[in-house]
């Protein structure tokens, strides 16, 4: 059946044609992007969870250090506590697996897995994805790897506690946990190649008629820039963890330097030459780019749901189409600003001090189109652009606080202390967490047909976003006061012994972030309960403009009913003359 | 269910490509991107390090890398002459040139067995010297990559009489991308060869 | 050429291609051969490098142009693969720039002296400058 014929057929037709798949092709082992989208969604949120469970009990040692953990206590078995107190080699896997988790395994898996699978094609108006069975093959090695993450929590010694960038030559010698998470990485690092191949195409070859790139909706911009950092910057990562595989399995010293003494004890098992900078070289030349990979899709589902909830164009979307291109490119030779206290010479330094300070240009102009925007708008307070909006000053003091730890002279005195952590984390936390959840209300309609409670995903953003501040802002403090990020017991070190205020502010950021937790039992429910029993809406439920809600909510096998053709930008809202304030780009 | 995906065979108007040949495009850019990793790393540990072992002191086998880069080569105008021979419609030709090329693969990997044993039984490892273990991480993934080579050429060999008959065109595109793959790998192996062998 | 061929121009366009093939392959030959030889005349360690790498980049752009017909290629595989070559570049020349530029403190096989080094890595980096 040729090709034109089959999609002009009406959507009831159309099914008809197929035969009906079993349980298993359907749910389980599908092909369609959406239930893939789907798959990668729920998976990538549900490891959101057990992440952030894993800080959870964290921030009990820092809160409570050489007190018993309530309840996991006495459920953990004696090799991670002891008398129910947790064991530092405890606490640094749950530092590490915290890391690596909300990483690779939950922001991008639902940022690019989830949102880009499902979005994506109907943005584009494709009927799926360019290699469908690829698709759902990457998705089988991001669950592969997220089951041999988890097994290393079972194996002798635990999970990987070498930090979640594992440096050598500590993760060269670490147990066995950190074999199991390079062959999680490898899974990992293979499906977000597989995936990211799979969007190019995509995006490529399968726009709709009368798509130009300059008519793409942002958020396709941005998955289309996030996959070419993928795929060009995960392979390097790649080869690195082989290579410590080899160094771990083979005693080759790749990452082991000549005369490595452990604990006044020569290293015996290797006998060195090598180099651990490689490692974080080949590290970070992933490692950098891979915040890209976790901001802009968030940037793409901002600039979606601030158009749609000013009704207005974006300010200056060409603009923000050129600086994420450039955005993009930079990511690429920035990598050594984590390196600056390596000792790997003053003249690499000032090279990627740099571009480092170059890269936040684009990064400023983003922003700043996206502010613009709100410029004489009727807002809609809607619950996903309460989030977007609250993204836009978290975004800034994320990516603001990040400019002395780009100093070389500053990084010195920030480098490994609790301002990093506070400056990564409001860009990646209520930076890119927050555009994520933007994400879910908006497109919630799109995928079940219903809508999310209002006044629970209100009750979820103002209590998110107190409780969220509660936790980092004061780690800037914290930072600036030289705590480092790694300690496992505040009583032995200087700072809380002299500041005992420091360890009261301590006490609250966990406070802060176990009753973050518990927000997020309002978006849990709400989730949950909207699938089934949410308010029934109509295809167009936020009178968006854009190709997805083109589509029957939730769109069939196949998408759309006849392959739409586009006339017009994504963004035409409250055009003078248009019978309404929006004008969908499928219309003449 | 794909047959409503477009440009699966025939050309995107504008790009001027079909989905699968720009997907191998793509992924061997990826791959560029691996083994340039692992150049990056013997470029590096050789420049650190303060002695390197010359090519004469390593003990490699010259005349058997240069039959295997023969070998390589020769595989890489078999797989050309195939997707050539499918492009002129004569399907028998182009089953002999797959047949060919798997063969030389085979043979590829043949050698480098004989040459792994030889130097795990005069007791060199990995983890002998830095040297050992840029070339066997190298050689090995190197070797995998061949492997997987044989085994899609070995699957679209079996698989080809029904897929002439039936998609002849999509068949011809698979050898094509197929094709590319594998000189990509025998691209590596004309750096490697050098590299591990002749410096 | 390739671009055509699936067009219109059919078998006469197309046995062109055999004698290209037979020619390259001949030329590969030729160049493995070469680059063993010179092998064997053990030229000093900065030559012998720049020949075998402009053989083997001869040998691979050879392979690259005619067997995978990047000489007549489309213009957006043209725009991916010269991004790939960019970022290549970069992850091949900035790790060893970093490793020259801290000259003193890498791979010594001397475990008395590099103890030391580890540990005090961030003073060195500054260090070794003035050396």
């Amino acid at each position: 059946m040729s090709s034109s014929h089959h999609r002009e057929e009406q959507h009831g037709g159309h099914d008809a044609h197929h035969p009906q798949l079993g349980f298993w092709r359907k749910y389980v082992f599908s092909v369609d992007h959406k239930i893939i989208g789907i798959q990668y969604a729920v998976t990538g949120l549900c490891f959101l969870l057990f992440g952030f469970c894993l800080m959870m009990l964290m921030r009990w040692q820092l809160a409570y250090p050489g007190q018993p953990i309530p309840i996991f206590g006495r459920i953990l078995p004696a090799s991670l506590v002891n008398a129910g107190v947790m064991l530092p080699d405890f606490y640094n896997a749950l530092g590490a697996m915290h890391g690596t988790i909300m990483v690779f395994m939950g922001v991008v898996p639902l940022a690019v897995g989830g949102f880009g699978n499902y979005i994506v094609p109907l943005q584009i108006g494709a009927p799926d994805m360019a290699f469908p069975r690829l698709n759902m093959t990457s998705y089988w090695c991001y669950f592969v790897g997220g089951v041999i993450m988890l097994a290393s929590f079972f194996v002798p010694g635990g999970a990987a506690a070498s930090g979640w960038t594992s440096y050598a030559p500590l993760s060269v010698i670490a147990s066995m946990g950190q074999t199991f998470w390079l062959f999680g990485m490898i899974f990992l690092i293979t499906s977000s190649l597989l995936g990211s191949i799979n969007f190019l195409v995509t995006i490529i070859q399968l726009r709709a008629k009368g798509l130009t790139f300059f008519r793409l909706p942002f958020f396709v911009w941005a998955q289309f820039v996030t996959s070419f950092l993928l795929l060009l910057a995960f392979p390097p990562l790649e080869a690195a963890g082989v290579m410590q595989l080899m160094d771990r399995l083979a005693h080759t010293n790749f990452f082991v330097p000549s005369g490595l003494v452990i604990s006044e004890q020569p290293l015996t098992s290797h006998v060195g030459g090598g180099s651990p900078l490689l490692w974080q070289h080949l590290f970070w030349f992933l490692a950098h780019p891979e915040v890209y990979v976790l901001i802009l899709p968030a940037m793409g589902i901002v600039a979606e749901v601030i158009a749609n909830n000013t009704r207005k164009p974006l300010w200056g979307y060409r603009t923000l189409v050129y600086a994420i291109v450039f955005l993009g490119f930079m990511s690429f030779i920035v990598w050594a600003h984590h390196m600056f206290m390596t000792g790997m010479g003053t003249k690499m330094s000032n090279f990627f001090q740099t571009t480092t300070m170059i890269i936040s240009i684009p990064s400023v102009v983003i922003l700043t189109c996206l502010i613009l925007s709100l410029w004489g708008a009727q807002i809609r307070f809607t619950v996903p652009m309460l989030f977007a909006l609250a993204f836009l000053p978290m975004f800034g003091i994320g990516g603001l606080t990040g400019l002395p730890l780009g100093l070389t002279g500053a990084d010195v005195h920030l480098h490994d202390t609790y301002y990093v952590i506070a400056h990564f984390h409001y860009v990646v936390a209520p930076g890119t967490i927050f555009a994520l959840f933007a994400g879910v209300y908006y497109w919630f309609p799109k995928v079940t047909g219903r809508k999310m409670n209002d006044t629970l995903g209100k009750v979820h953003f103002w209590l998110s976003l107190v409780f969220i501040n509660g936790v980092f802002l004061p780690m800037f403090i914290q930072g600036m006061y030289g705590g480092h990020r790694r300690g496992y017991d505040p009583n032995e070190y200087d700072l809380y012994k002299n500041f005992p205020a420091m360890l009261g502010l301590v006490k609250g950021i966990s406070m802060s972030a176990w009753l973050l937790g518990l927000s997020q039992i309002p978006f849990i429910i709400n989730f949950l309960h909207s699938i089934w029993a949410g308010e029934k809406v109509t295809q167009n439920p936020w009178e968006a403009t854009t190709l997805e809600w083109a589509a029957p909510s939730p769109p069939p096998h196949g998408n759309f009913a006849m392959a739409p053709v586009v006339y017009c930008g994504p963004y035409e809202y409250s055009c003078p003359g248009r019978p309404h304030d929006f004008w969908p780009q499928h219309l003449a | 269910m794909s047959d409503v995906i477009p440009y699966t065979v025939e050309p995107h108007p504008v790009t001027g490509v079909p989905n699968p040949k720009l997907g191998i495009w793509l992924f061997l850019a990826s791959e560029v991107m691996l083994f340039g990793a692992l150049f990056s790393t013997y470029v590096l540990l050789r420049v650190g390090s303060d002695h390197w072992p010359r090519h004469t002191e390593t003990g490699l086998n010259v005349p058997l890398a240069t039959v295997n880069t023969i070998v390589l080569i020769l595989s890489s105008v078999t797989v050309v002459m195939a997707w050539y021979s499918l492009k002129i419609g004569e399907f028998g030709r182009a089953k002999l040139f797959v047949a060919a090329t798997i063969a030389c693969a085979c043979t590829f990997m043949v050698i480098k067995y004989f040459e792994y044993s030889h130097k795990f039984h005069v007791g060199t490892f990995p983890s002998t010297s830095n040297f050992y273990a840029v070339y066997f991480t190298m050689t090995g993934l190197h070797g995998l990559h061949v492997l997987g080579g044989i085994i899609v050429f070995s699957y679209l060999l079996a698989t080809s009489n029904q897929w002439w008959q039936q998609h002849p065109e999509q068949f011809t595109n698979r050898i094509e991308c197929t094709g590319l793959y594998w000189h990509f790998v025998d691209l590596v192996w004309i750096f490697l060869f050098p590299s591990l062998y002749l410096l | 050429m390739h671009a055509h061929a699936r067009t219109a121009h059919g078998h006469e366009d197309l046995k062109k291609h055999v004698r290209i093939y037979i020619s390259v392959f001949v030329a590969l030959m030729f160049l493995t051969v070469l680059t063993v030889v010179v092998s064997y005349f053990h030229p000093p360690i900065a030559w012998a490098v720049a020949i075998a790498l402009l053989i083997a980049c001869t040998k691979g752009s050879l392979v690259a142009l005619y067997f995978m017909h990047l000489i007549s290629e489309v213009k957006v595989i043209y725009w991916t693969l010269g991004l790939c070559v960019v970022l290549f570049g970069v992850l091949m020349l900035l790790p060893t720039a970093t490793e020259g530029n801290q000259s003193g403190v890498v791979h010594h096989n001397d475990r008395t002296v590099v103890g030391a080094v580890h540990a005090a890595h961030g003073d060195l980096g500054e260090h070794s400058e003035t050396h």
